[in-house]
């Protein structure tokens, strides 16, 4: 048979000897365990409140801020003269780089020079007559299309005009 | 089958790294309670400033650039542009002060209490080393925004060091990164502050607790051999540190919003020093000493002599357990320097501040 522990006989006697003034010794139990649950809370709560000042500030730092960049349309490339016949050249697209590529028939076409696969930045490759992307061996056609290597998309192609001398780069 | 439970992952842990002899270390530690016991927080205290200072400064290498161009703007876009910048920079700002106050009260709690009495010598030794180090690391971080007042404090500062005969001018050089104080310098500051130094003292911080930890806390020399009171360390002892920590974290987000740390203007190497110009509270005291000295004392400058003067001064700080005959009471000559030199930097740095 199992003894009774304090807490049981005194629950079952209602009263307690050593308690002062008749209190039942469950009363005071139950009072501390209130007491107790009540300071865990609080304690809980602050420590809790505590971290989220800390650590919210702290993911927001760690967030970098946007930085609006101006949205450019178009943009100046370069001059025909300067571009050789089965060439191409990166140039300055907003923040991004563009490639520009006089064919050897004197056809200009204009991309977007950076790779789909992984975001290197594509060349020119005259012997090949192709756009070639050297991290990976990436390899595009004359318009763009993805034709060998890891590259799962085309370029995207930009719209080539010219205004006498001056080559005029615009998104379609 | 059976769920991991707290116990397993407790065992299993305690098998390949022995955290179980770190516990019993822990359960083990006892901090003395008597009518001194208040200076024991102002170590732990220094080392959750110092762990803030950590945390911060890693947070603000995300957005800082060292270099002439570009450090000033960068900790303009820190303060302006990125979410909560201003309250991470400030909050390292003021931190990196009440750490080295907190520092120096605990040092000349240690003083007065001559806690540095055999066996403790070597955590006095390891303990100056930590002022040395917070010191230069207030020195070199001061510049890194690249403001005009960091710009003349640095020229001042390696100025000074230049002075110091022999060792002084090749100091100077190799402070400076050059003959000036140009981009160069900021670089080598920068490589200071959160690579050289943070190595050093990671060392000298973990064998400075080491010893703490070995000779456990000492106690007043009037109060040795009583009968004194324990409180465990943990958790008793913690949770009252942890209650210091909270109030410092509060007390560290006020300062940062009420008094944000000012960012000023660029440093520039062709303009005139500002009017007022000061160094930090810590270096006022020694700053000011060296504008009283007269040019010249006898036929040697006045300046040097100063400099000499604080460099014994520190000798004397470093090999005093050395000093304060072991084994012996102490003789009230320590007690005295000790009250003069607190009073004396009391003094100089509100004149500094008024002056």
């Amino acid at each position: 048979m199992k003894t009774p522990t304090h807490q049981e006989s005194v629950e079952h006697l209602g009263q307690c000897a050593q308690c002062p003034n008749g209190i039942s010794n469950a009363q005071v139990e139950l009072d501390n365990a209130g007491r107790r649950k009540f300071l865990n809370y609080l304690l809980g709560t602050g420590f809790g409140a505590t971290l989220i000042a800390i650590f919210y500030p702290i993911i927001k730092f760690i967030t970098p801020p946007q930085i609006i960049e101006a949205t450019q349309n178009s943009v100046n490339a370069g001059k025909v003269s300067e571009l050789a016949l089965n060439s191409g050249k990166i140039f300055k697209f907003g923040n991004k780089p563009g490639i520009l590529i006089r064919s050897a028939s004197g056809e200009l076409k204009a991309f977007s020079a950076v790779c789909t696969h992984l975001d290197c930045i594509v060349q020119y490759e005259p012997d090949k007559r192709q756009i070639w992307c050297a991290c990976h061996n990436g390899q595009y056609n004359l318009s763009g299309q993805n034709v060998g290597g890891p590259p799962p998309r085309p370029l995207e192609e930009y719209v080539v005009n010219t205004r006498g001398e001056e080559i005029v780069v615009s998104k379609a | 089958m059976k769920l991991m439970n707290a116990e397993t992952v407790r065992l299993w842990l305690d098998d390949r790294v022995g955290i179980g002899s770190i516990a019993a270390v822990a359960s083990k530690k006892e901090i003395p309670v008597h009518r001194h016991s208040i200076w024991y927080y102002f170590g732990g205290m220094t080392l959750f400033l110092f762990s803030v200072q950590v945390g911060t400064g890693i947070l603000l290498l995300l957005y800082y650039r060292p270099s002439a161009e570009t450090a000033f703007e960068s900790v303009q876009f820190i303060v302006t542009e990125v979410k909560f910048g201003w309250l991470i920079r400030s909050v390292h700002s003021w931190s990196a002060n009440l750490m080295i106050a907190t520092l120096f009260i605990h040092m000349f709690s240690v003083y007065f209490m001559r806690a540095y009495r055999r066996p403790r010598e070597m955590t006095w030794l390891s303990g100056v080393m930590l002022l040395l180090l917070a010191v230069a690391f207030g020195f070199s971080g001061y510049l890194l925004p690249w403001n005009k007042l960091a710009f003349f404090a640095t020229k001042v500062g390696t100025e000074i060091a230049g002075v110091i005969p022999l060792v002084g001018r090749p100091m100077l050089r190799f402070l400076r990164g050059g003959d000036d104080v140009t981009g160069a310098t900021l670089t080598r500051f920068f490589g200071f502050h959160v690579a050289v130094l943070p190595a050093i003292t990671t060392v000298i911080i973990g064998a400075h607790l080491a010893l703490v930890q070995m000779h456990g806390m000492s106690v007043p020399p009037g109060l040795e051999g009583q009968n004194i009171k324990k409180m465990k360390f943990f958790p008793n002892f913690f949770l009252r540190d942890a209650i210091g920590w909270v109030l410092a974290i509060g007390a560290l987000a006020a300062l940062a919003a009420l008094f944000p740390w000012e960012l000023g203007e660029k440093a520039d190497a062709f303009a005139s020093a500002p009017a007022g110009i000061r160094p930090e509270w810590y270096f006022l005291f020694m700053f000011q000493t060296l504008k009283l000295i007269p040019p010249k004392i006898l036929s040697f400058d006045g300046e040097v002599i100063g400099i000499l003067a604080f460099g014994v001064g520190g000798l004397m700080l470093f090999i005093l357990p050395f000093l304060d005959n072991p084994g012996k009471p102490r003789r009230r000559i320590f007690i005295v320097i000790g009250v003069i030199v607190v009073l004396y930097i009391i003094a100089l740095t509100i004149i500094g501040y008024l002056g």
